[in-house]
């Protein structure tokens, strides 16, 4: 019996342990994606029979005789199905990867079942968005409010809106709520991600699967191969004999001098449980998978070390002891430090003499995983003129190909990358994981090649946020002064380099140096351990150390008895401070391009008191004897840049049809750079952004990017788009003038034309006139990321605790941010709430751990369980009203930073509604009774 | 996930057909969740087509292949209607209990739950909770009956020898006659349990808590008409019947949570059934409709529903 998809019967049959997803994307339905293939995210929700089901997980021959409906069957001939408009006009969606299944699963309910989307919805998960906009656009509250910051919290809306934008913006330019450009593909299941290219596009497609280490530490001495090639459909296999001996960091960095070479593509030392060992290529996924598991290993096993305290005593086993130093740019590999960094501004010891009360504490936080719903993958080939092609999921398409160039020693022109939509990343593909792999499996085979990890090796495989460990002291005067600054930071780097240096660093940067303090001391090393590898993720270092100086910082102010804002108020810098960490100058080109720091922290102190106002007048601030009531905020900086260079590269062009393209190479991965890219170019182009069409993240478009991380897209890349976008209007203007006789300075853009005096000149008759005339109406715009600006946020927390269970709850949620001049306030307010929600999963419950022997444990979602729409409160978000000198018509970076404050605010609030405070990260509900039960039981 | 190691689904009921190498295919759920790289053939219930509850004056019989949106569907069925079964109150809080979706329980089986084996599985808590018995089909062609509640011995580990099925559950009338009560506490809103316990009242009188997902199997307390407890007694019982390895560990709680809520919940399910006092704390009780909020909600609460959206 055939299998009916969206109305038509099957021809293909099963077989017989397939999961239906897999089947239904074989047969070209992509937009059914495989998120944890393990029935926990609900990417993958259709319908059978009329009933929504989890596709991985339902036997595909089970579905013979029924009909299934995809999420490219849920609409009709006469278009969209309402959930499919409402989640357009919600823009209920930011990577979108998850969107199919969620709106699957919305198309089914009733109201009764829209009254409780906590519960109906815990089964879809989203990384992106923090849920707030999924609900509005499942309910059919979506619409384009410009103003609705909060609007939804009944009385929490500020007076007069404060803060946000009060000019009303220009349709489709600056300052208006365009929606995503690949709205409409995201909805319909059309987008295309990375392995949604249909099978006869790429003929003779091979499959790779990898065997992985089980051991934390050890030697290969011996691969058997042959095993492995006599399973039927294996094509080949690759080990350490096969791979280019060249050094390299998975770390992708405009500079790679920036992360130490120690890695191979394939080792013969693996130095942690889950290292490629080899590579098995074959014709089908289950071969690969039958190849890997036969291959005979031989290891020499070696004495593994799987702390950074034990790793930098003396004795401890060097992990890359074998390493020179120098040429790799390894601190010590003798004592697995990576990198260090030793520091004094004035003298603490001074400070400490000075101070009335000193705080000493041990913060230590911990591996978190991205958690992308789309898990790493790519997909190598040869194109007809022998180039090496790479489709892979990545934010740095650039540097991916300048390291593929680098390893296996290619001429950059014979290397071309590129990324479809990307699902998710968060730092997580700022690596090259899987590229380098497909490559060598591709050169040497000459046939396509796709590698996709499965949700497994994500977490057990991939990369992590680097736990820290921070020793802080901090001494703070009668007079709400700070005195002195003490870190003693010690990061896990796990087996690997990549983005060790980067992320210590940057983590003792903005952290401190948005406090003025005379003396501050930092000794920090980043330290290799035999276990998964950390690497880039949202905030790089900086919520760590966040985490624990503005916890620090509420006990100061406790401890000398002032309010903790009012503490922060006399302490946080201001225009001119200079911003200093772990160097007596300033960064020379970090300047406060503009400044908003001080409306953050009343943006939050006056919804906190209206929060407590409305819970008082509702009469709910009495929740019973069980539950105690704190509040508590935090304050967070970061350069609206990475250091060292960021460049990009843009080209905007007027086309024939009167249209503009906008080509550029960052990856758009749920950020919304590419409507950001769209409004800016609009708005100099005195268009609209539906009238630009932005190309991206190919690296045959433009010259370089070097890709979409260190919060970039819109202050480097977006600056550059700017700058071709002038030029090309006055290039527009120029030609306008020649045609009309009119001055220049009275041609002036319109939409769609030039009004020229009282003359008008459709933009068509421009691009004929510029042809005759030979004037390219294209113009290249570049930006090298400096100088560069700061930008705040603030986030602020009123929560009860159930004191006999040790329930938390969140009772009110609010953050203010400084972005400068908001491009896009919905998708801004989007980022906002996503990195809210994602710091609560990161606070609450998420923990990569691993065990005695080095193994990662919590290797699937159900393990490691991150925020479902059950979790996230709707947080109200503010803006302050700045207009950056720097950034692109005033605006500033808002990706990363929403994260960095949140964590230490909830541990603040707790701190105020328990009188505990909570050092160690997550602070989980069992935690929190543990700690209130243990000090009620002590002696007093 | 795709099991690619699989060669044959074979449609049937008849464990003389198992052979090393098979899995019972049920919901599926769980196998295609996991996945395998070493089972070759699934026998398939799919087409088993045993009627999913079958109602009768000893109480209610489930097939194992009963799925959970036919279970949740029970309590409000024609066939309950007419039925003093205040016990049928469990079935909702349990189902909810699931962290999975109510779209895995379109697929997902009563049976299968229980066969897993896991600490939090919902279904074993109900019908260990009610006192239900499992029927087990042998290869060998023999049968037999197994409490729920010895039917998981540990994490993952059944009774269930190679090849044998679980057939049904019995779930017996007195059980369902008695009084009943609910506590569930998870690390996140309406996540895995980390916790769950369920008190019956009898109709004769005797007292009966059944402790799941805190510990590593069911354990169940049982006080006999005439001899039930006061909290003391009660947290001598506890303390006595639940030696500390045998609380759970895992990410889902830490173990002195759950010993010490073990002894809140089952105070607060004595306290309510015998009429003391009602406290409650956690998800899902007082039954009505569905709880989108976890935890001893203040019924004010509901004008602001600030939590999970």
């Amino acid at each position: 019996m055939a299998i009916e998809i969206n109305g038509a019967a099957s021809q293909a049959t099963p077989r017989p342990g397939q999961c239906l997803r897999t089947f239904l994307r074989e047969e070209g339905n992509f937009g059914v994606k495989k998120g944890c293939d393990g029935g926990d995210c609900g990417a993958c929700t259709v319908h059978v029979d009329g009933t929504p089901v989890h596709s991985c997980i339902y036997p595909a021959v089970r579905a013979e005789g029924k009909a299934v409906t995809t999420i490219e069957g849920l609409g009709s001939a006469d278009g969209l199905h309402p959930v499919q408009e409402q989640f357009l006009e919600g823009q209920g969606f930011q990577c979108g990867f998850c969107t199919a299944g969620m709106m699957m699963t919305a198309a089914t309910f009733d109201d009764e079942q829209r009254a409780n989307l906590p519960r109906n919805l815990k089964g879809n998960l989203c990384r992106c968005t923090g849920y707030r906009s999924i609900a509005d656009a499942v309910c059919g509250h979506g619409g384009d409010h410009q103003h609705d910051a909060g609007a939804d919290v009944s009385g929490a809306q500020p007076p007069a809106a404060a803060g946000n934008p009060t000019v009303e913006a220009t349709p489709g330019q600056l300052g208006d709520n365009v929606p995503a450009p690949a709205g409409q593909a995201i909805v319909t299941g059309t987008a295309r991600y990375t392995l949604d290219v249909p099978s006869e596009q790429l003929p003779g497609l091979l499959h790779m699967k990898l065997l992985r280490s089980p051991h934390a530490h050890a030697r290969i001495v011996s691969i058997d191969k042959a095993p492995a090639l006599a399973v039927p459909g294996v094509v080949a296999v690759f080990t350490h004999e096969d791979a280019p001996r060249l050094l390299f960091s998975t770390a992708q960095h405009e500079n790679f001098a920036d992360d130490p070479d120690d890695t191979r593509v394939l080792d013969n030392v693996v130095r942690f449980i889950g290292q490629r060992v080899a590579a098995v290529v074959a014709e089908s996924v289950g071969a690969a998978e039958a190849g890997a598991r036969a291959l005979a290993v031989q290891y020499e096993v070696l004495e593994p070390v799987f702390t950074p305290q034990e790793a930098i005593l003396p004795g401890a086993p060097a992990i890359h002891g074998e390493k020179d130093g120098e040429a790799s740019r390894i601190s010590r590999p003798l004592q697995n430090v990576v990198a260090e960094v030793h520091a004094e501004l004035g003298s603490v010891a001074d400070g400490f003499a000075a101070a009335d009360f000193i705080h000493e504490h041990t913060y230590q936080t911990q591996r978190v995983q991205h958690v992308a719903m789309e898990t790493h993958a790519s997909i190598a080939w040869l194109d007809e003129d022998g180039r090496l092609v790479i489709r892979s999921s990545t934010q740095v398409p650039f540097l991916v190909k300048r390291t593929l160039s680098r390893v296996f020693n290619l001429p950059p022109e014979t290397i071309r990358v590129v990324a479809g939509r990307v699902g998710g990343g968060f730092g997580g593909k700022q690596e090259v994981l899987t590229e380098d792999l497909v490559a060598l499996a591709a050169l040497a085979l000459r046939r396509p090649v796709q590698l996709e990890f499965t949700r497994t090796e994500q977490f057990t495989a991939t990369t992590t946020r680097h736990p820290f460990t921070i020793h802080l002291k901090a001494g703070a005067n009668r007079d709400g002064y700070l005195t002195a600054l003490q870190l003693n930071v010690l990061t896990n780097t796990g087996a690997y380099g990549n983005h060790a240096p980067g992320v210590m660093f940057h983590g003792c940067g903005e952290s401190l140096a948005v406090y003025k303090c005379v003396n501050k001391k930092v000794d920090a090393h980043a330290v290799y351990t035999n276990t998964v590898p950390a690497g880039a993720f949202r905030g790089y270092g900086l919520s760590q150390m966040i985490f624990a100086i503005e916890s620090a910082i509420d006990e100061l102010a406790v401890g000398i008895g002032m309010d903790p804002l009012e503490f922060r108020l006399k302490n946080m810098v201001r225009p001119g401070d200079h911003m200093l960490s772990t160097t007596p100058e300033p960064e020379e080109d970090v300047h406060y391009g503009s400044y908003g720091l001080d409306q953050c922290v009343a943006l939050v102190r006056d919804a906190l008191d209206r929060g407590k106002e409305r819970y008082r007048a509702a009469g709910l601030d009495d929740l019973g004897p069980d539950w105690v009531i704190g509040e508590g905020s935090a304050l967070s900086m970061i350069d609206t840049v990475p250091p060292r260079g960021h460049f990009a590269h843009t080209r905007v062009s007027l086309e024939a049809d009167g249209r503009f393209a906008v080509d550029v190479g960052t990856a758009e991965f749920g950020n919304g750079t590419t409507t950001v890219h769209a409004q800016l170019a609009a708005t100099a182009l005195a268009t609209a952004a539906s009238k630009v069409t932005v190309r991206q993240s190919d690296t045959d478009l433009v010259e370089h990017d070097t890709g979409a991380f260190g919060s970039a897209g819109t202050v480097v890349a977006g600056k550059a788009t700017l700058g071709a976008a002038l030029e090309l209007a006055t290039r527009i203007q120029t030609v306008a003038a020649s045609l009309t006789g009119a001055a220049l300075t009275d041609c002036r853009l319109v939409d769609g034309a030039v009004q020229c005096g009282d003359r008008t000149v459709a933009l068509k008759d421009i691009v004929d006139a510029a042809r005759l005339q030979g004037v390219r109406l294209a113009t290249d715009g570049n930006w090298g990321g400096t100088p560069r600006s700061v930008a705040f946020n603030v986030h602020g927390f009123r929560v009860a605790v159930n004191t006999g269970t040790g329930e938390l709850r969140i009772l009110q949620s609010v953050q203010a941010a400084d972005a400068g001049v908001v491009v896009n306030p919905r998708q801004c307010r989007g980022q906002i709430e996503g990195g809210i929600a994602q710091a609560l999963g990161a606070v609450l419950y998420e923990e990569v751990k691993v065990d005695d022997a080095g193994r990662v444990t919590t290797d699937i979602l159900r393990q490691y369980h991150i925020p479902s729409f059950a979790d996230v409160p709707r947080s109200e978000v503010y803006f302050a009203t700045t207009n950056d000198s720097t950034g692109p018509l005033g605006a500033k970076s808002m990706s990363e930073s929403p994260f960095n404050p949140v964590a230490p605010a909830l541990a603040n609030a707790i701190r105020n509604a328990t009188g505990i405070r909570f050092g160690e990260l997550p602070i989980a509900r069992d935690k929190i009774y543990l700690a209130l039960r243990d000090r009620t039981t002590a002696p007093v | 996930m795709d099991m690619n190691t699989i060669e044959a689904v074979v449609p049937t009921t008849d464990p003389a057909q198992w052979r090393d190498g098979d899995a019972w295919l049920a919901g599926g759920t769980v196998l295609f969740s996991y996945g395998s790289t070493v089972l070759k053939r699934l026998l398939d219930l799919g087409q088993a087509n045993w009627p999913a509850v079958t109602v009768t004056d000893q109480g209610i019989e489930l097939a194992a292949t009963c799925t959970v949106a036919e279970l949740y569907a029970l309590p409000l069925s024609a066939e309950t209607a007419d039925r003093e079964w205040p016990g049928l109150a469990l079935v909702r809080p349990c189902c909810d209990s699931f962290v999975a979706s109510f779209k895995i329980w379109n697929m997902s089986t009563v049976g299968g739950n229980i066969c897993t084996g896991l600490p939090a599985g919902p279904m074993t808590s109900l019908c260990a909770g009610l006192d239900g018995i499992a029927t087990i089909l042998s290869p060998d062609g023999t049968s037999r009956t197994v409490p729920v509640a010895d039917v998981v011995i540990g994490d993952m580990q059944t009774v269930l020898a190679p090849g044998e099925l679980l057939r049904s559950i019995h779930l017996p009338d007195p059980a369902l006659s008695a009084r009943v009560a609910f506590r569930r506490l998870s690390l996140s809103n309406l996540g895995r349990s980390g916790v769950l316990l369920i008190g019956r009242l009898d109709p004769d009188g005797g007292l009966v808590i059944t402790v799941t997902a805190s510990t590593k199997r069911p354990v169940q307390l049982r006080f006999p008409a005439g001899q039930v407890p006061d909290a003391g007694t009660l947290a001598d019982a506890v303390g006595n019947s639940i030696p500390w390895p045998l609380y759970h560990d895992d990410i889902h709680g830490l173990p002195a949570w759950r010993r010490d809520m073990t002894f809140k919940l089952a105070e607060e399910i004595r306290a309510e059934l015998l009429g003391e006092s009602m406290t409650v704390s956690g998800d899902f009780w007082p039954p009505h409709a569905t709880s989108p909020q976890p935890s001893a909600q203040p019924s004010t609460q509901q004008k602001e529903a600030r939590n999970g959206n």
